[in-house]
């Protein structure tokens, strides 16, 4: 059936064209003479390693920067815009990982902002807003979630995601680029998107689509084009790619043996979670021993996030304890758990774990001040002296440990919160999605760090919404959902399906009240 | 190739010495080459409309002398800025330490107990305001608009509006002695920079003060103590305004609870941003806030000498604040 849908879209029209384009920033040839074209009504899959030029690609396309060299046609006719601004006006939207809309204003507002309609040429014509709200919204299947008169402040990242295809495609959207939808989306929402993307390429929409999500760019696109280093390797049809044939030209070499799991000793308890309870989790018990990776798996909006930030002392404890080593974690602070051996890599790095502003070597350097200062002094040779062979070992690229992390790729950025904590050394460390947004090579990288450090004796607590990355590390796998441990699996018992069964809510009233 | 050679050679050694100087600059926390023009420019208006008395030893020493108070709050307002706060109060609590010190001094006629009430009190209002920022969640703007008036107003009710008079010789020196041909405040001001540069740029603290004002989240997640720091911080500036407070009533021989501390918050905050602070915190020096509280010190002195009426030296202050901002939020979105 698929198939036969794809044949008929063959048939479409170029909408946009680029050719030859390149685009150089400072020494880093960012793209190079990339030919490349989308066709009507269809829907093009942009795959590639982090660095690889995919977002510098969505800029040139939404006229954020000229490229240096090469053309970018639409629908036949040379385009050179000026700012995104330009771009909307021509039916090209890039819809963000971010969505950008305005919290305390209405679900409507934010749909047709910029294009209210007016009575008397002043005033907002409330009733023929509302009325074509309802319209945009039925078209969308929305009508059941959002009003219109509803205020965005309180809406998840899914409808606020919506909010913004449904704003692009009432503004006359042609062309519109998804960078990472489904990052931030449970599975159910996600497969609601892809209806609607596919629903968009019905109605002749031409979509670029960009994700580190192999299977479901398989699953959804009519082509894959695969960048690397800058350069176009490939343009396959997606009916004949499989994920190993794309990784491999993603990366231009064979991935064996992603996932590595020594033999190790596990050695006795260290933490102990008794029945801990904050706002957002209630009631966890567990422990985690030396040496031994305790996966956590769950839905979106299951609480492991906020387990994570329960053990640290960054929520605010209601009941229960923490113990390290059969003493108490005081609840009062991260301060606190990071001086009795807990180490935590939040999720959002950019938001949570590092100082964009400021150097690798500060941002390493920010969780020991013993031992980057003299007599209360900060020695920068002691903290060059610490974070340098850290920084090698972890294989960081940078021009130096100067270089400011929002220079970066993810998978560097995510590598400079590691070595922080690898200076530390804690004897617990957290990971909250360690590998989220990072591409195939430093994610191996990441998956042998996580070996070799409980091979050394470390304790990991790894939360991954990937299956693969829990079955193939983790030694147990704690399960939650609606804020609570459903169910730890541990051997053979860790597999996709019992792992889903668990996550799963029990019944929509838990779910109402994680949400 | 000699010719290509040479030329190439050139160019580098073009290019290491503008680095020289740019590594120079950035040591001393002056990014902003701007900030030096502009301070020639003044030099240079200045010096010509009167040549006569602008560069002589004396004035050049009056200058120094007059922004010496200035100097200090410029500074403790940069880490508070840099903190992620801002402290507007300061001017309220110079006034306000200012009444105490003297009503100490007249009182137990004893120059220590003078410089204690200054600081005493001043330290108290920072914790006042610490708390209030974080424990009451109140934005610091708001939070320090109000003590602006609460200080204010108990300088007021404790001198009951009233000059208080020190005739204590010890104290008096504070404002008026020299030491080594240089005036005691300046001194002081020499004595706090070393301080504040050394607190923001060296120590541990000062460092963990900058992550804190660039991401308030990930200097929790640090470890960083983030409700201490910001208590912290606001009590230095309390503290600033102790010693600014002792100057000011050494220098006038008397207390007073509003002239010569009003409007000192708005030349602290210019001289803050106009040395390179960002208003969202994270980032700022201490050289900038001294650079320039030195174009705040020479435009005011060069108005007084040029004899611009008082009002228009007003709407000279409140012009530069607003274009110090303007400049650096240029600055940024062009980075």
């Amino acid at each position: 059936m698929m198939s036969a849908e794809r044949e008929t879209m063959d048939a479409g029209h170029p909408i946009l064209t680029l050719e030859r384009v390149s685009k150089r920033f400072g020494t880093v040839q960012a793209l190079e003479e990339v030919s490349l074209s989308c066709q009507t009504g269809e829907i093009l899959a942009l795959v590639g390693e982090n660095g690889a030029g995919k977002s510098t690609m969505m800029r040139l396309i939404e006229g954020v920067f000229p490229p240096d060299s090469g053309m970018i046609a639409l629908s036949g006719a040379p385009i050179a815009f000026k700012e995104p601004r330009e771009a909307h006006l021509r039916g090209i939207r890039v819809i963000h990982q971010e969505p950008e809309i305005v919290p305390y204003v209405t679900v409507a507002e934010n749909i047709f902002m910029g294009d209210m309609p007016r009575r008397a040429g002043l005033l907002l014509d409330w009733s023929h807003l509302e009325a074509r709200t309802w319209e945009v919204l039925a078209a969308f299947g929305m009508e059941h979630d959002l009003r219109p008169r509803q205020l965005c402040d309180q809406l998840g990242p899914a409808q606020r995601q919506m909010i913004e295809i449904m704003r692009a495609v009432r503004a006359g959207g042609r062309l519109i680029a998804f960078d990472e939808p489904t990052s931030s989306l449970t599975d159910d929402e996600a497969r609601r998107l892809f209806a609607v993307i596919r629903r968009l390429r019905s109605d002749g929409v031409s979509i670029i689509y960009i994700s580190h999500r192999l299977p479901e760019i398989i699953e959804m696109a009519d082509r894959i084009a695969i960048l690397r280093d800058g350069r176009l390797v490939g343009t396959v049809p997606a009916r004949e790619a499989t994920e190993e044939s794309i990784a491999r030209l993603m990366v231009g070499r064979d991935l064996t043996g992603l996932f590595r799991r020594s033999r190790r000793a596990i050695g006795d308890e260290l933490l102990t979670l008794d029945r801990l309870t904050t706002d957002h989790v209630r009631d966890i018990s567990l422990s985690v021993r030396r040496g031994e990776v305790l996966g956590i798996g769950g839905l979106m909006g299951a609480g492991r996030s906020e387990l994570a930030k329960a053990i640290v002392g960054y929520d605010r404890r209601r009941s229960g304890a923490v113990r390290m080593a059969g003493s108490d974690v005081p609840a009062n602070s991260p301060a606190d758990a990071i001086r009795c051996g807990i180490g935590f890599a939040p999720e959002d790095r950019k938001r949570e774990a590092l100082l964009l502003f400021r150097s690798i070597l500060d941002n390493a350097a920010l969780c020991i001040p013993d031992k980057v200062s003299e007599f209360g002094l900060f020695s920068r040779r002691r903290a060059f002296a610490v974070v340098e062979g850290l920084a090698r070992k972890m294989a960081i690229k940078a021009p130096s440990l100067d270089e400011p992390v929002s220079r970066l790729s993810g998978g560097n950025q995510q590598k400079v919160v590691l070595t922080r904590w690898l200076a530390r050394q804690p004897s617990l460390l957290i990971l909250d999605e360690p590998t989220r947004g990072i591409d195939i090579g430093a994610k191996s990288e990441i998956y042998r760090l996580i070996d070799e450090l409980a091979t050394q004796g470390m304790a990991v607590i790894l939360i991954s919404s990937e299956m693969p990355e829990l079955i193939g590390l983790a030694d147990r796998v704690a399960v939650m959902a609606g804020g609570e441990v459903t169910g730890v699996l541990e051997g053979d018992a860790i597999n996709e399906r019992a792992i889903l069964a668990l996550a799963m809510p029990r019944n929509n009233a838990t779910l109402d009240e994680a949400v | 190739m000699n010719a290509v050679g040479k030329e190439a050679m050139d160019r580098m050694t073009q290019r290491t010495a503008r680095s020289h100087l740019s590594v120079a600059l950035d040591r001393l926390g002056i990014h902003n080459v701007s900030l030096l023009l502009a301070l020639a420019v003044l030099f240079i208006i200045f010096g010509t409309l009167r040549s006569d008395v602008f560069f002589s030893s004396r004035n050049i020493l009056n200058i120094g002398l007059a922004i010496t108070i200035l100097g200090v709050l410029a500074m403790s307002q940069t880490v508070v800025i840099v903190a992620g706060g801002l402290d507007i109060s300061v001017g309220s609590m110079v006034g306000l330490t200012t009444v105490s010190a003297a009503m100490a001094t007249q009182i137990t006629d004893s120059s220590t107990a003078g410089i204690v009430a200054g600081l005493l009190i001043g330290g108290i209002a920072g914790i006042v305001n610490g708390f209030i920022i974080t424990y009451g969640r109140v934005n610091a703007v708001i939070a320090t608009l109000g003590t602006m008036a609460i200080f204010r107003g108990i300088a007021f009710i404790l001198s009951d509006g009233q000059s208080i008079s020190i005739f204590n010789e010890t104290f008096r020196f504070m404002g008026v002695g020299t030491i080594l041909g240089l005036q005691f405040p300046i001194w002081v001001l020499i004595a706090s920079a070393v301080l504040f540069q050394v607190f923001l740029a060296k120590t541990i603290v000062g460092r963990n003060v900058y992550a804190l004002g660039g991401n308030p989240v990930v200097a929790r997640f640090s470890g960083i103590k983030v409700n201490r720091y910001r208590i912290g911080i606001y009590v230095m500036s309390g503290l600033a305004a102790g010693v600014a407070g002792i100057l000011l009533a050494a220098r006038t021989g008397s207390g007073q609870p509003i002239s010569g501390s009003q409007g000192l918050e708005l030349e602290a905050i210019t001289a803050a941003v106009l040395g390179g602070c960002a208003l969202q915190g994270g980032k700022g020096t201490i050289a900038g806030a001294l650079l320039g509280v030195a174009i705040i010190g020479i435009l005011n002195n060069g108005m007084i000498l040029t004899s611009v009426p008082t009002f228009y030296q007003l709407l000279a202050k409140g012009s530069l604040l607003i274009l110090a901002v303007v400049i650096a939020e240029y600055q940024q979105n062009r980075a």
